[in-house]
C-alpha cells in the first residue's frame, strides 16, 4: 500500500565537464511510495526551479527501461538496489523512511561527465560502429523463413540482444571494463547464421576498438552481470573470449 | 486553392502504380550522389532506416537526434510487433487484405495508393531484418513465428518477445553506425533541430542546438528529411518517451509545411492507469496482450464499489458477475476490435460506474483463462493424464511468462502487483498520432526538398492506426520508399552546389531561433515549464481526447489561448542559454505543444462526423458507434499557418476505387 517518505539526499553537482564537482544534500518531504525514483528527481527539481536554485541534470527519456538512458548510481549500486531493473524502473517502494540516498554519475574514464549526473557514452556507439553489424545492404534480402534457426539459438541471440547499452556494466565494474557490453553484441551474432561470415573480423576489430576507447580490462569479477538491469549473462563474455582467441589463431596462421 | 496539395498518385491500376513508379523514376548517377547531402532529423525506426539507405546508395548524410544516441530513439519502446503479409501461417493473408484491413482499420481516411504501398513491400521488411540479424520469435521448427493484432483475423504480426521495437530500432541503427564507420554518415546525437531554412521557396537546411553547449548551428542540405516521430506529447501524459516532441513539424510548420489531420491521436485501450499527481508518464502494456488477456468489469456496481474501496477482490467475483463487454458487443472480434473501439468501450463502461480501481477510472485484462487452457495444453503435450489443478496454472503461467515474461515484470514493478495472481487493471492512455505533416506520395511535404518519414507524416492511418503498422510504416518509408522516391527530386538537384552556411537565409533563420531563446530566457517568471504542460495536457485530454463535441472544443481554444499568454509572461528557465539546460529544452517543445494544441482543437471542431480515434459525441449512432460523413468529410484535413496563429483549411479529397467504403463493423 501507498505510503509518503522522507528522505535525505546527497547528489553529485558538477557543472560542466571542466568543473570538479561535490556532493549537495537535499531534504524530500511525502515521497510517495507509488512514485518512481526519477519522479522523486522531478518533485526536487521542480521544488529547487521555483526556489531559483538549478535543477539537476540527469538523463532519461522512455522512462520504460528500454531506451538506456537514465544511469544513476544509488548508494553504490548502478540502477539502485533493485535486481534487473533501470533507475527509471525502481520505485520509492524500494526505500525507507528516513533513509539517505547517495546519487553519483557512472564513473569511468571512458565515459566523461557533462554535467551532473550525466555522462557522454558515446564510445559504446563508437564500437557498435568498429563491427556490430552484420554487412547486409537493403533491398537483397532472402525470404526472412529460407534459413531455419533453432528456436534455442534464436531465444539465446535474443536474450544477448536485450542489451540497453546503458553503461551500468563499466559502472559497476572495478576495471571500468566493457566486456558485457561488447560480448552481447558478439554473441547475439555469434549465435545466428547471418552472423557467421563477418564472426572472426567482428570479435577482432570491436574488442581492438573498446581497448582503443580506453575501457579496463574484464577480471572475471562478475560485478557487471549482477549489475545488469537486463541480467546479460556472463556466458556472453566467455563465448566471446573464445571467439577472440580462434579469430586471432585463425589470422594469424593466415 | 486545393492545387497546392498535388498528392503525386501515379496513374494506372493499385498493384502496379508502385513497381510502374520504381521503374521509370529519374535515377541520380553515382559521382552525382556523392556530393549531393541529406539531412535526416530523427534516427528512429524511420530515420535510422532512410539513413542506412540512402548512405549506401553513396548520398552524404547527416542525422540528428537529441538522444545521447541513436540507438536511443523511441522507437526502442514498441512492445508488441510489426506486420507483414507474409501468410506463413497460411490463414488467408494476403497483400491485398492487409491493404484492406489498414484502410479499414483507418476508418477510410488514408489513401489507398500509400497503404497499398505499405501493404505490397511489407514482406521485404521482414526479410531485410532478419538478414541483419534481428532475432525474431521462432516457432521449434526454426520458422518466424506469429501473432495476431487487433482489428484483423489473420496471423500477421512478427515479434521479439515485448521488445520488437528495441530489436528493430537496434537493427536499423546498427546499419546506420556501420555507415557512421565508414565515414558515409555523420552522426550528430545531442542535437535538437529548430527551424529549417527555407531559399526562394525550397528547403535547404537547418538550425539546429547543440544541447551540450548550447551553440546554434547552420547545417546546409540538398534534402531534409523530418523523422522526428508523433506528437502525442501534447497531452503530456502518454505513453511516448519524455522528450518525444512536435518542434521540428511545427517549425517546418510555420515556414510553409501543411500540417493535416492534426486531431486523429490514438488513445490505445491498454495502460497502466495513473496513480496519482506526480505522474510523469503512462507505460503501455501491448496490444498483443490482448491475444490471451480477457477484458472485463463487474456486472453489478456494488461490486465495483467495493472493489474500488479495496473491500474485496476481482477473484472474489463469480463469472457470471462479470461483463466481458468487447466479447458481449463486438462477438466476431472480440477482445480484438480496434484500438479505438476498444478504448470508448472502456470509457464507457467507466463513465457508466463500472470502473475499478480507487480512480474509477480502470478495467480489468485479465490471464485466468488462458493461462488454464495453456496449462492443460502442455499437460497433454507431456501425456499427463491427471494434473493437478495447481500443476495446470504452473504449466500455463510458464507459458504466458515465455509469451509476454517482461511485460508481466514491468507492470509488476510499477503497480506492486502481481498480474500471473491477479488481473491486471488497465486503462486508455495517449499512445500515437495519425496526424502529421502532409506528404505527396513521395513522403515530400508541399514545401520542395523536405519530407516527412514515420510517425511525423500524416500518411498511412487515417483515423485510426492498427497495432503494429507504425513499425511496419516506419521502416518501410526508410528502407524501401525514400531510396527511389527521393531521386524524383534529387535528379533535377544536381546541378545546385551547396551553399555556403553563411548565405543570408541562413543567418536570418539563426537570428530568429535565438531571438526566440533569448525571449524564454527573459521571461524569468515563477512557474517551471511543467506546470503549463500539464495543464496544456489536462485541457486537450478532456476536450480534445476520447470523446469531443463542439461546446467543449470551443472552450478548449479560448483556454489554450489563455495558457499561452500565461506561459509566455510567467515561464521560469533557471540557467542559461550557453550549456545543458534540460528546462529550456522543454520549454522550447511545451512552446510549440500548445499552438498545436489550439490547431488540433479547431480541426477537431470543422471535422463534423466521427471517425476512428474522432469521436465527436453529436454523430454517433444509436449503439454510439462512431458515424462516419463520407458525403461531406472523405478527406483529409490540411492546414497552411499564417503569422499569428491562425490556418487556413485545404481540403484533399480521398478517392477509393478499390474498396468499397461501408460502416466499419467489428460485430
Ligand atoms: C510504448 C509504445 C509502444 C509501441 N508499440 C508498437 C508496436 O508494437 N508496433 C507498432 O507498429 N508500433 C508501436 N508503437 C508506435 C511506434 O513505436 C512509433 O510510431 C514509431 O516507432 C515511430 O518511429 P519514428 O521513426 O517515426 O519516430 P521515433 O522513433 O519517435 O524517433 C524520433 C526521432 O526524432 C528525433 N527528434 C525528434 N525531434 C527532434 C528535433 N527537433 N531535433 C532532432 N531530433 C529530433 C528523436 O531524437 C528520435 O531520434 C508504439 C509506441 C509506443 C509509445
Ligand atoms: S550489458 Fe547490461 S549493463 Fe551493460 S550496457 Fe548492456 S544492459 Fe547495460
Ligand atoms: S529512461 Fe529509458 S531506460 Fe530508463
Amino acid at each position: 500500500m501507498e505510503k509518503n517518505l522522507n528522505l535525505n539526499l546527497k547528489v553529485w553537482r558538477q557543472k560542466n565537464a571542466e568543473d570538479k564537482g561535490g556532493f549537495q544534500e537535499y531534504k524530500l518531504k511525502d515521497i510517495s511510495t507509488d512514485m518512481s525514483f526519477l519522479e522523486m528527481f522531478d518533485v526536487l527539481n521542480e521544488k529547487l526551479i521555483v526556489e531559483g536554485g538549478d535543477p539537476i541534470a540527469f538523463d532519461h527519456d522512455c522512462r520504460e527501461g528500454i531506451c538506456g538512458s537514465c544511469s544513476m548510481f544509488i548508494n553504490g549500486r548502478p540502477h539502485g538496489p533493485k535486481q534487473g531493473v533501470t533507475t527509471c524502473q525502481l520505485h520509492m517502494r524500494s526505500f525507507n523512511d528516513g533513509e539517505t540516498i547517495v546519487v553519483e554519475p557512472w564513473r569511468a574514464s571512458a565515459f566523461p561527465v557533462i554535467k551532473d549526473l550525466v555522462v557522454n557514452r558515446s564510445a559504446f556507439d563508437r564500437i557498435i560502429s568498429a563491427g556490430g553489424f552484420v554487412s547486409v545492404n537493403i533491398g537483397n534480402a532472402q525470404d526472412a523463413n529460407s534459413i531455419l534457426i533453432p528456436k534455442v539459438d534464436a531465444d539465446e541471440s535474443f536474450a544477448a540482444a536485450a542489451c540497453i547499452g546503458c553503461g551500468a556494466c563499466v559502472a559497476a565494474c572495478k576495471n571500468a571494463s566493457a566486456m558485457l557490453f561488447v560480448s552481447a553484441k558478439v554473441s547475439q551474432f555469434a549465435l545466428l547464421p547471418q552472423g557467421q561470415p563477418e564472426r572472426k573480423q567482428r570479435v577482432l576489430d570491436m574488442v581492438a576498438h573498446m581497448d582503443e576507447e580506453g575501457f579496463g580490462a574484464c577480471t572475471n569479477t562478475g560485478a557487471c552481470s549482477a549489475e545488469c538491469p537486463k541480467e546479460i549473462s556472463l556466458t556472453h563474455i566467455a563465448r566471446m573470449n573464445r571467439d577472440y582467441l580462434t579469430a586471432e589463431l585463425s589470422t594469424e596462421s593466415k | 486553392m486545393t492545387s497546392k496539395l498535388d498528392s503525386k498518385i501515379p496513374e494506372g491500376n493499385l498493384e502496379q502504380k508502385w513497381t510502374k513508379y520504381q521503374s521509370s523514376v529519374p535515377l541520380v548517377n553515382p559521382s552525382n550522389k556523392r556530393s549531393l547531402e541529406i539531412l535526416i532529423i530523427g534516427s528512429g525506426l524511420a530515420g535510422a532506416s532512410a539513413a542506412a539507405s540512402l548512405s549506401e546508395l553513396g548520398y552524404k548524410v547527416k542525422v540528428f537526434c537529441f538522444q545521447d544516441s541513436a540507438r536511443r530513439a523511441h522507437s526502442i519502446a514498441a512492445q508488441g510487433g510489426i506486420n507483414a503479409a507474409k501468410n506463413y501461417q497460411n490463414d488467408g493473408d494476403s497483400t491485398y487484405r492487409l491493404f484492406y484491413d489498414t484502410i479499414k482499420g483507418g476508418d477510410y481516411r488514408s489513401r489507398e495508393a500509400n497503404v497499398y504501398r505499405l501493404a505490397s513491400v511489407s514482406s521485404n521488411i521482414i526479410d531485410q531484418c532478419v538478414a541483419s540479424g534481428v532475432p525474431f520469435a521462432r516457432e521449434y521448427g526454426g520458422l518466424l513465428s506469429n501473432r495476431s493484432f487487433g482489428g484483423t483475423q489473420v496471423q500477421r504480426t512478427f515479434y521479439a518477445a515485448g521488445q520488437t521495437g528495441q530489436q528493430l530500432l537496434l537493427g536499423a541503427y546498427s546499419g546506420l553506425q556501420r555507415q557512421v564507420g565508414m565515414g558515409n554518415v555523420k552522426m550528430y546525437a545531442r542535437h535538437e533541430m529548430q527551424d529549417v531554412v527555407n531559399i526562394d521557396g525550397v528547403c535547404r537546411g537547418i538550425i539546429a542546438r547543440d544541447l551540450t553547449t548550447g551553440k546554434l548551428e547552420r547545417h546546409f542540405g540538398h534534402a531534409v528529411l523530418l523523422c522526428t516521430g508523433g506528437y502525442g506529447n501534447v497531452f503530456y501524459l502518454s505513453t511516448n518517451a519524455m522528450g518525444s516532441n512536435v518542434t521540428a513539424a511545427w517549425k517546418a510548420h510555420k515556414k510553409g509545411a501543411m500540417f493535416a489531420n492534426p486531431c486523429f491521436t490514438q488513445i490505445h485501450p491498454t495502460c497502466i492507469p495513473v496513480s496519482g499527481d506526480h505522474q510523469s508518464k503512462l507505460t503501455l502494456m501491448s496490444e498483443s496482450l490482448r491475444n490471451d488477456g480477457r477484458i472485463w468489469v463487474p456486472m453489478k456496481k456494488e461490486d465495483a464499489l467495493a472493489l474500488r474501496e479495496n473491500r474485496i477482490k476481482p477473484n472474489d467475483i463469480k463469472e457470471e458477475d462479470r461483463d466481458y463487454y468487447l466479447e458481449r458487443r463486438y462477438p466476431a472480434f472480440g477482445n480484438l476490435v480496434p484500438r479505438d473501439v476498444a478504448s470508448r468501450a472502456a470509457k464507457e463502461r467507466c463513465d457508466a460506474g463500472f470502473g475499478v480501481n480507487k480512480t474509477g477510472e480502470a478495467v480489468y485484462l485479465d490471464f485466468a483463462f488462458n493461462t488454464i487452457r495453456y496449462g492443460k495444453m502442455e499437460a497433454t503435450k507431456k501425456n499427463m493424464h491427471n494434473p493437478t489443478d495447481l500443476q495446470i496454472v504452473e504449466m500455463g503461467r510458464a507459458v504466458v511468462k515465455e509469451k509476454y515474461g517482461n511485460l508481466f515484470d514491468m507492470y509488476q514493478q510499477i503497480t506492486g502487483v502481481n498480474p500471473y495472481e491477479q488481473p491486471m487493471m488497465i486503462y486508455p492512455a495517449v499512445h500515437y498520432t495519425m496526424g502529421g505533416l502532409w506528404v505527396d506520395y513521395n513522403l515530400m511535404t508541399n514545401i520542395p526538398g523536405l519530407y516527412a518519414l514515420g510517425e511525423a507524416n500524416f500518411s498511412d492511418h487515417g483515423a485510426n492506426r492498427l497495432g503494429a503498422s507504425a513499425l511496419m510504416q516506419g521502416l518501410a518509408d526508410g528502407y524501401f520508399v525514400i531510396p527511389y522516391t527521393i531521386g524524383a527530386y534529387l535528379s533535377k538537384e544536381i546541378m545546385t552546389k551547396a551553399i555556403p552556411t553563411d548565405h543570408p537565409a541562413f543567418e536570418e533563420a539563426e537570428n530568429i531561433v535565438k531571438a526566440t531563446i533569448d525571449e524564454l530566457m527573459a521571461i524569468k517568471g515563477t512557474k517551471p515549464v511543467d506546470h503549463f504542460h500539464k495543464r496544456l495536457g489536462l485541457i486537450i485530454w478532456n476536450q480534445c481526447g476520447m470523446a469531443r463535441n463542439a461546446e467543449g472544443l470551443k472552450k478548449a481554444i479560448s483556454d489554450v489561448q489563455q495558457l499561452r499568454a500565461e506561459f509566455w509572461s510567467s515561464v521560469r528557465i533557471p540557467g542559461s542559454a550557453n550549456e545543458m539546460n534540460s528546462e529550456l529544452e522543454k520549454a522550447g517543445r511545451v512552446a510549440d505543444f500548445i499552438e498545436l494544441g489550439e490547431l488540433m482543437c479547431i480541426d477537431a471542431l470543422s471535422r463534423e462526423e466521427s471517425c476512428g480515434g474522432h469521436f465527436r459525441e453529436e454523430h454517433q449512432t444509436e449503439e454510439g458507434e462512431a458515424l462516419r460523413n463520407d458525403v461531406d468529410y472523405k478527406y483529409v484535413a490540411a492546414w497552411e499557418y499564417f503569422a499569428g496563429n491562425n490556418w487556413e483549411l485545404h481540403k484533399e479529397e480521398l478517392i477509393y476505387e478499390n474498396i468499397k467504403i461501408a460502416q466499419r463493423s467489428y460485430k
